[in-house]
């Protein structure tokens, strides 16, 4: 199946009964799939909104009022979705947003990129919030995370973002969604449906008294720790020995751990560290493995976002380079091979 | 002696901080007596504006969503299509229905989403202390207008219920007034009739009520209400601007030719 | 009397609608303010109550601050 119209499947396995969204390439698989799939789904809704600004808000009515609900862009649209993300955060609300990330800034082009990494990790909206961010590597990875996403999303009550790009999108490989393992989530005492046989509700971010407003942002502060703990998910290639570790996300991962591979034969220590969370990141690993390795080579498609998660994770501890290849390009293996070798042996690491 | 009239049970016991002579406290009056007599309170659902109606949660006991400024009418499609036998309303200002939200309220009204809008239009943008708003007078000074909106550089006051009103998911659309008795009785009845049409499965519908501003209009309270008679009613006139509810339900037949 | 109103003055911000609306004149402005400082209105209920609980006072009020009452015909 094509990257985009797993996500479909998944979420409608998963439970997903809402889609909300806007054409924009080189996602349009997936609200096509839904506009079909959706009719198969009882209570299924599927509205082709006017704008990704007027879908994200049809996501906050549909979670409010109870439903598992998806939304998807690419990356100018998910910016028209800010807002919304920062009012699903500050409500406290669940819902699905998937990124398939093309080139930029402004209108860009339609290849594939990783340039959204601090849009999606550090807010573009407004507010101290965070969203889960979970970065599919391949397409099960694809299946799998965006049928978590859903449980995740419900139990933190929180939205949680696919940042995936347009080559997984387009991506075609075999899946299986029997790997999902519906989580234990709890009875959602804040949606509203009517206030029959019970006190009314109100669902609101606005909290006009600032002792009020600082106490709730702490309470998120302490959801966000909790995520932490529990939610980070990280993948380690080879690192056991590794004197230079690769860290590398979704597509570049993929080609990164062809280079690794490469790499090993050539007789190099390398290694990949791939995150899967991006929010909360993987930190924990990148500073244990600083004892033993000593140069972090960071690789993205883009001018560079994710380093800085990686420098903050080492505190100094290790080295760090950048490779990056922003607009589109998608470079080989081999190319990169060609970087990790030069810094591994620039840097002695050969000894 | 009876009681013959009471406080609505469904406004919370709180005094409303709207300035005297608001027609937002007024509306929120009227559409709490109107919950009541259709029995309605426990299966509402209503979605205020960024505005001063914002805290409008303080004071209709039902279940009640915030949505961003302009949203509103999204967040209404969200909730109506996954609840949709609970009776959906959203409130909101001429920013939240014509200025921001101008996109989200036309399509929701296109796509005939069976919830109910009531428009408060006081031609100014309230809250925020007086800016003009897509609705505010050619002439009338506000305080991003401060010589008087001219037809050169701010355009026409825009006509965002007839507007809607071509549009064939858009079933009742009525502008009334508060500014007295018999307007003010007019006015719940044409809320009562949108909210039936709703229950009816009708499609759209909407209420546009000229309400006074007197804070930002710089007038009393009674003069407030003169001045929406005189002069705010040659552009905004009051009646029925669309009345399809004598059709069959069914969103199938809103949009049919 | 045949009917009556009563109007909480705490919750009248004296924006003068009934006072204008009465078709008896029964409601005046109150000389003492209230707790938020407005001079609510007061039903003048002195020497000839007029008042036939037509309600058109409570039906405009913003503040749904009057109740009418009415003696019941037997």
């Amino acid at each position: 199946m094509r990257g985009n119209t797993i996500v479909g499947e998944a979420a409608v396995r998963a439970g997903c009964t809402c889609y909300f969204g806007y054409p924009i390439t080189p996602q349009n698989q997936l609200p096509e799939y839904m506009s079909r799939r959706l009719t198969e789904v009882e209570g299924g809704i599927f509205i082709q909104s006017e704008s990704e600004l007027s879908a994200i808000n049809m996501v906050l009515g549909a979670s409010v009022a109870g439903a598992r609900v998806m939304t998807s862009s690419s990356s100018p649209g998910i910016s028209l979705k800010q807002e919304g993300i920062s009012f699903l955060c500050g409500c406290e609300l669940p819902a699905v947003i998937v990124n398939m990330v093309r080139g930029g800034p402004g209108l860009g082009n339609i290849s594939p990129a990783q340039s959204d990494y601090f849009q999606a990790t550090r807010g573009g909206g407004h507010g101290d919030y965070r969203v889960v961010v979970l970065a599919p590597g391949s397409c099960q990875e694809v299946a799998d995370l965006t049928m978590a996403a859903f449980d995740i999303a419900d139990y933190y009550r929180n939205p949680v973002l696919i940042l995936a790009d347009g080559m997984l999108g387009q991506m075609m490989e075999p899946v299986t969604f029997e790997n999902y393992a519906p989580r234990q989530i709890p009875e959602k005492d804040y949606i509203l449906d009517g206030a029959k046989n019970r006190p009314s509700r109100i669902n609101k971010s606005l909290i006009l008294s600032p002792q009020m407003m600082e106490d709730h942002n702490w309470k998120l502060v302490r959801k966000y720790k909790t995520i932490e703990r529990n939610e980070t998910r990280y993948e380690e290639f080879m690192m056991d020995d590794a004197k230079l570790a690769v860290v590398a996300y979704g597509t570049a991962a993929r080609i990164a751990k062809g280079a690794v591979k490469r790499a090993r034969g050539d007789g190099m220590k390398v290694g990949l560290i791939r995150p899967i969370s991006l929010w909360p990141f993987p930190s924990d690993i990148i500073r244990k493995r600083a004892g033993k390795t000593d140069l972090f080579f960071v690789f993205e498609m883009s001018t560079g976002q994710m380093v800085d998660d990686v420098r903050l994770a080492l505190e100094g501890r290790s080295e760090v380079y950048f490779h990056g290849r922003p607009g589109g390009i998608i470079p080989t293996p081999v190319e990169v091979l060609r970087i990790i070798s030069r810094q591994y042996y620039q840097k002695g690491l050969g000894e | 002696m009876k009681k013959v009239y009471e406080r609505p049970k469904l406004l919370k016991d709180a005094i409303m901080h709207y300035c005297p002579g608001c027609g937002h406290s007024i509306v929120t009056k009227l559409i709490a007596e109107v919950l009541e007599e259709m029995n309605l309170a426990d299966r509402t659902i209503c979605i205020p504006p960024a505005g001063c109606a914002v805290l409008t949660y303080n004071y209709l006991d039902v279940d009640t969503s915030e949505a961003a400024h302009g949203r509103a009418c999204a967040v209404a499609t969200g909730i109506k299509r996954v609840l949709p036998d609970r009776l959906v309303f959203t409130y909101q200002g001429d920013g939240d229905m014509a200025a921001i939200g101008t996109a989200e309220t036309i399509h929701a009204a296109n796509r005939g989403e069976c919830f109910t809008t009531i428009f408060m239009n006081n031609a100014v943008y309230g809250m925020t202390g007086g800016q003009m708003a897509p609705t505010t007078l050619v002439g009338q000074k506000t305080t991003t207008s401060p010589f008087g909106r001219t037809v050169k550089n701010e355009g026409a006051p825009i006509p965002i219920s007839e507007m809607i009103a071509i549009l064939g998911g858009a079933v009742y659309i009525e502008r009334t007034t508060v500014t007295s008795v018999s307007a003010v009785k007019n006015t719940k009845r044409a809320i009562k009739k949108a909210f039936t049409a709703q229950v009816d499965g009708l499609g759209f519908t909407l209420v546009e009520v000229l309400s006074p501003c007197p804070t930002n209009w710089k007038m009393t309270p009674l003069k407030a209400c003169r001045w929406i008679e005189e002069e705010m009613t040659k552009a905004y006139p009051l009646g029925v601007l669309k009345d399809e509810t004598a059709r069959t339900p069914g969103r199938e037949a809103a949009n049919a030719d | 009397m045949k009917a009556k109103i009563e109007i909480d003055r705490e919750a009248c911000k004296g924006c003068l609608y009934c006072v204008e609306t009465c078709p008896k004149n029964m409601i005046a402005v109150d000389e003492r303010l209230n707790g938020k400082g407005y001079y609510p209105a007061r039903f003048d209920d002195g020497e000839k109550n007029e008042c036939t609980g037509c309600c058109m006072c409570a039906v405009i009020c913003p503040e749904a601050a009057i109740e009418v009452y009415r003696e019941s015909k037997k």
